[in-house]
């Protein structure tokens, strides 16, 4: 771990001054991932800028929806009584993830930008191109049965490890941002990047922004959602899949659809064409298994990761039966419903 | 328990109960300490920068960035190293195989991945943090081989055998001819999966230099004497130069039998700076030393339709370092559990490009009974008998390996109380039959062994004039309750109570034992400090005869008992003197003993000894998402005398959740092309967490055991041994799917249908 510098700004102006075009500057909230990443020596930040003290730690009704301050814990979040009666499917994913602990820490905006828990991201004794451009990709042809199924490029076969973002994808939130040239809104879809020839950036956030909240549309899906994930043990383990699903059913015909995939790519994955596909459709198996099969059309295995396509077309297909049925995945009994 | 065997003088009084471990205390509120956390005023920090390859050399070394850090004392590298022994054999510890041990910074060659190249020495542990990462090495990368799949070709018998491990017997009968003259073969092969120790606290030393020039040392490590022993070989030291300490360990389950590099290169360091100096290992520098090695197994059983087995053919091949021939006692069980007129075993090594493998949990035996215990269950499946039945029907009395009887083997009872509480009866052995709404329910039974061994051993003790007894010798306690059971057994023998014993471990001033291994702890050190307590009880007694008017008088020594601190004649409580008027009226200011015990050479010659176990494992599997989750796990033991009811069920169920482990979710994951372990973490080397782990029965059945005065038999292995074969027969069961390669992990499962 390096040397740093730390100041404790007290507004968003002063912490958007303090970051400046200063690429060595990191903010601070909760430290669950930075702290790690600055053990082993993958983040060297030569400035923390604590952001502990901005006043973004509430939850606000907003437009018919809700704005969730960045600095808001995942604990906090999750069984907050208007999250839980409202948006059940953003609670049960954000204690599908983490453990209490971090969970009582960890802070809305850092979510959003946890970094990969790819194996050789973390270790600086092997190249990584999104650690350090252009020094090649260890995880291709390694030890990858974590990694992504959809979406790869060359360069890059990370997946993003939040549960969280994965609700927050298919609930299409929004993230204000602020900035050095004033606050923008960018839709959660645009958020997080695919690795394409630039995997070092995760986001499309802009240099010297910083989040500032999460605005929750007003459409909640209470009865017709799930959170499914499965992971190498029944709790505190990353998603090898995990799915979000959201329907609202007019009898048996679905009337919308929303479908986010976790662990198979480097963002929440969404594909509209499988939404459409579901639209208007009786909600059955068979078109459960033909939105799979649409999502993973374009699925390409690495060298020891191939049984992730066919268990995420199995995962999908249970999340809408759950969705469907009314009976979300339940994240305490680890039984899967 | 109806057991009885007093413990010498004394009653059972706490022999036997479930006794809270004496030292909880001092581990919640913080006051024990660790050997990292030991401090000196002159205390210096040194972190270890860990090799970024696996084979070939080191070019460079350019230190100089870290050297210019404010704070650094020293770079040690292998260009700027200290001398220190030139002779491999100086560096060989207590339980070292066969070969040259690892010297850090020896040389430029790297011969494993993580291997240190240098130590950074500062004022704080921040800033030698901080100059590690500054440290640049050149290599000279050679291509590593890693993957002993594809080394089996080049596997040998290890020219010299490791010291205390049986190499396979002889072959007796034709195994070959009659597996293939049998009505019903089953034969595969089993794989498993590199595994890492990770005891909760890292390996750590802090070695103090005292004012006289001795060294003061506090290392992480099941049994001080081979710190010692190591130091004084390496660093030409004597044994009074040198005190070495561990009063406390966070787990060790084998990774604290050998002394690790951050000893040596403590010690290195504070003999250079004359300085005293902590290293400590990070989290993922525990997985830069000892592991448990995968084995290749293959196994070919031939039997009657009926059962009755007539071939039983197990071959192993396991990988080693290139630089030590580690080896483990891997198929010899499978001649142990059963009768079999035709049985041939074969143990070979591989090298490969890791650091040498150690013992860990049940070493070899979490291995090779897996591979049986799957195969028994596919011959069940086969000749259509009941696992239980089939095992019954192979059943022996009798050590076919090297021809002895059993001293004692109560696992027919393990079966059936086991079998019993599981309700195994209620099982349909059709694969697929049993089903909980969507999830498949399987239900699996192994058997588990361990030899029982006992060590040469002494331990001290000194009854003072207040009543109060202190004991103790060399050895560590894990975490196991070692502290506590040796707490009972004197308290026992001299009938006081609990709190008038301490019991102090772990410090090289202290009467000699061995590290802390093999389940050997309870019988060898409890026998010793029965014995120092029976001494000092009988060096009371006769105080206590010589007394004027004493009550004892005329009263032979076996006529009294040990009671309430007060020794008084059997069947007359009115005649009795307490412990501290005896003293007192003698005038004696305390009492000395040193108890010695060794193996019963006379049982050991007419008997063979192990402990045995039969585990029942429950699984529910969502099959077509590939989830699985042990929900019942009955463990039957058979283990001699039970000393703590309590702490031996908390090694059980630590071993069981250890077992689940293997079975259901850990792995060492190995990139060939680099030879390196890439989930080197907690948060990717899976553990079973408490989601994972369900209902979890602990039976003790009686059996009476002669090897040793108190009747243990060990208790530290054998819970982990057979558990993942249980819970892989269960999952054959469940799901009609054999899956010889652990963990059973959803992959496996999806992939198979």
């Amino acid at each position: 771990m390096n040397r740093f510098d730390y100041v404790r700004p007290g507004t968003v102006a002063e912490a958007v001054q303090a970051l400046g075009a200063d690429p060595a500057a990191r903010f601070i909230a909760g430290g669950t991932n930075l702290i790690d990443l600055m053990k082993y020596d993958v983040e060297k930040p030569g400035k923390l800028i604590d952001i502990t003290r901005l006043p973004l730690g509430e939850i606000e009704e907003r437009d018919g929806g809700l704005r969730i301050g960045a600095l808001v814990t995942n604990a906090a979040l999750a069984y907050d009584a208007r999250i839980k009666e409202r948006y059940p499917l953003l609670s049960s994913a954000i204690l599908a993830g983490a453990s209490a602990q971090l969970r009582n820490a960890a802070s809305t905006g850092g979510n959003l930008l946890q970094r990969t828990r790819c194996y050789y991201f973390y270790d600086t004794a092997t190249p990584c191109n999104k650690r350090e451009p252009g020094t090649g990709c260890s995880a291709i042809g390694g030890v990858n049965r974590i990694h992504a199924i959809l979406g790869a490029s060359d360069q890059c076969i990370a997946t993003h490890p939040s549960d969280m973002c994965v609700a927050l994808a298919a609930l299409e939130a929004t993230v204000q941002v602020s900035g050095p040239q004033g606050d923008r809104a960018i839709p959660f879809a645009e958020f997080h990047r695919l690795p394409g020839d630039e995997p070092s950036r995760d986001t499309n956030l802009a240099p010297g922004e910083i989040i500032v909240a999460i605005d929750l549309p007003a459409q909640t899906f209470t009865t017709h959602y799930t959170y499914l994930k499965l992971r190498d043990r029944l709790s505190y383990a990353f998603a090898l899949v995990s799915v979000a699903a959201a329907l609202e059913l007019d009898g048996q015909t679905i009337r919308t659809a929303r479908l986010a995939l976790g662990g198979v790519a480097h963002k929440p994955w969404r594909n509209g064409e499988a939404e459409a596909l579901l639209q208007g459709q009786t909600a059955t198996r068979k078109t459960f298994e033909a939105a799979a099969d649409l999502i993973l059309r374009e699925a390409k295995p690495q060298s020891t990761n191939g049984f992730k396509i066919e268990l995420a077309r199995r995962a999908i297909v249970r999340g809408l039966e759950q969705a469907a049925a009314g009976t979300p995945q339940s994240q305490s009994d680890k039984r899967i419903q | 328990m109806t057991v009885q065997i007093s413990t010498a003088a004394g009653r059972d009084r706490f022999v036997g109960s479930a006794i809270s471990r004496v030292d909880g205390p001092a581990k919640v509120t913080g006051l024990a300490k660790y050997a990292g956390e030991f401090a000196a005023p002159d205390l210096a920090y040194g972190v270890v920068v860990s090799s970024a390859i696996a084979k070939g050399r080191i070019k460079g070394i350019d230190a100089a960035a870290a050297e210019a850090v404010p704070g650094v004392i020293k770079v040690i590298t292998h260009e700027n190293r200290p001398a220190t022994s030139d002779k491999p054999e100086d560096y060989q510890d207590a339980v070292a195989p066969p070969g040259a041990p690892f010297q850090a910074l020896a040389s430029d060659r790297i011969v494993f991945s993580g291997q240190p190249v240098a130590l950074v020495v500062a004022e704080d542990f921040e800033t030698a943090r901080y100059a590690a990462s500054l440290v640049r090495v050149d290599y000279e990368v050679t291509a590593p081989q890693t993957d002993i799949a594809a080394r089996t070709d080049d596997s040998y018998d290890p020219p010299m055998k490791r010291e205390g491990i049986k190499p396979p017997p002889e072959p007796w009968g034709d195994a070959s001819k009659a597996f293939d003259a049998a009505e019903i073969r089953v034969s595969a092969q089993y794989r498993m999966a590199d595994e890492h120790h990770n005891p909760m606290e890292p390996h750590a030393s802090t070695v103090v230099v005292e004012k006289d020039g001795t060294y003061t040392v506090y290392d992480k490590i099941q049994g001080v004497t081979n710190t010692h022993q190591y130091i004084g070989g390496a660093f030409g030291l004597k044994p009074e130069q040198v005190r070495v300490l561990n009063p406390y360990l966070g787990g060790g389950f084998g990774s604290g039998l050998r002394p690790q590099y951050q000893l040596f290169l403590a010690m290195l360091a504070a003999r250079d700076l004359g300085r005293s100096v902590r290293v400590t290992l990070t989290r993922d520098q525990m997985w830069s030393f000892t592991y448990r090695s995968e084995a290749i197994q293959t196994i070919a059983l031939g039997a009657e339709p009926n059962g009755k087995l007539t071939a039983l053919k197990h071959d192993a091949v396991q990988g080693t370092s290139t630089y030590e021939d580690y080896q483990e006692v891997v198929v010899n069980w499978s001649g142990v559990l059963y009768e079999c007129d035709n049985v041939a075993l074969s143990y070979s090594l591989t090298k490969i490009d890791t650091p040498t493998p150690g013992d860990m949990r049940a070493p070899g035996a979490v291995t090779g009974v897996y591979a049986i215990e799957t195969a028994m269950d596919e011959l069940a499946y086969a000749t259509g008998q009941d696992p239980i039945a089939l095992r019954l029907k192979n059943y022996t009395d009798h050590d076919q390996t090297e021809d002895k009887p059993f001293g004692s083997k109560a696992l027919k009872d393990c079966f059936r109380q086991g079998a019993e509480r599981f309700g195994w009866s209620r099982r349909d052995p059709q694969p697929r039959s049993m089903r909980e709404g969507r999830e498949l329910v399987g239900w699996g039974m192994a058997t588990g062994i361990w030899e029982s061994m006992m060590m040469q051993s002494s331990a001290q003790a000194v009854l003072t004039a207040d009543g109060r007894l202190e004991i103790g010798n060399q050895t560590g306690d894990l975490g196991t309750g070692t502290y506590t059971i040796l707490t009972q057994i004197a308290a026992d023998t001299l009938g006081l109570p609990l709190d008038h014993v301490t019991t102090k471990l772990g410090d090289t001033n202290l009467a000699q034992a061995p590290v802390a291994g093999g389940s050997w702890t309870a019988a060898s050190s409890g026998t010793a400090v029965m014995k120092a307590c029976r001494d000092i009880a009988e060096q009371a007694f006769r105080l206590a005869r010589g007394l004027e008017n004493s009550p004892l008088a005329n009263v032979d020594f076996e006529r009294v008992v040990f009671s309430n601190g007060r020794i008084e004649v059997t069947g007359d409580p009115s005649k009795s003197i307490a412990l501290t008027d005896v003293l007192k009226a003698s005038r004696t200011e305390k009492l000395e003993a040193t108890g010695e015990a060794a193996p019963d050479k006379d049982f050991g010659e007419q008997y063979n000894a192990y402990t045995h176990s039969a585990i029942f494992a429950e699984v529910k599997i969502d099959e077509e998402l590939g989830v699985v989750r042990c929900t019942r796990v009955v463990s039957a033991i058979a283990a001699g005398k039970i000393i703590n009811l309590k702490t031996a069920r908390s090694q059980i169920l630590g071993g069981i959740v250890m077992g689940i482990g293997s079975a259901l979710h850990e792995e060492s994951m190995l990139d060939h092309r680099i030879g390196r372990f890439m989930n080197h973490n907690l948060g990717e080397y899976h553990v079973p967490v408490n989601a994972d782990i369900h209902d979890i029965d602990v039976i003790f059945v009686d059996e009476e055991d002669k090897a040793n005065p108190l009747g243990v038999k060990g208790l530290g292995e054998i819970g982990i041994v057979g558990v993942a074969a249980a819970i892989s027969n269960a999952v054959f069961h469940a799901t009609g799917k054999r899956i010889r390669h652990l963990p059973i992990t959803i992959d496996k499962i999806v992939a198979e249908g």
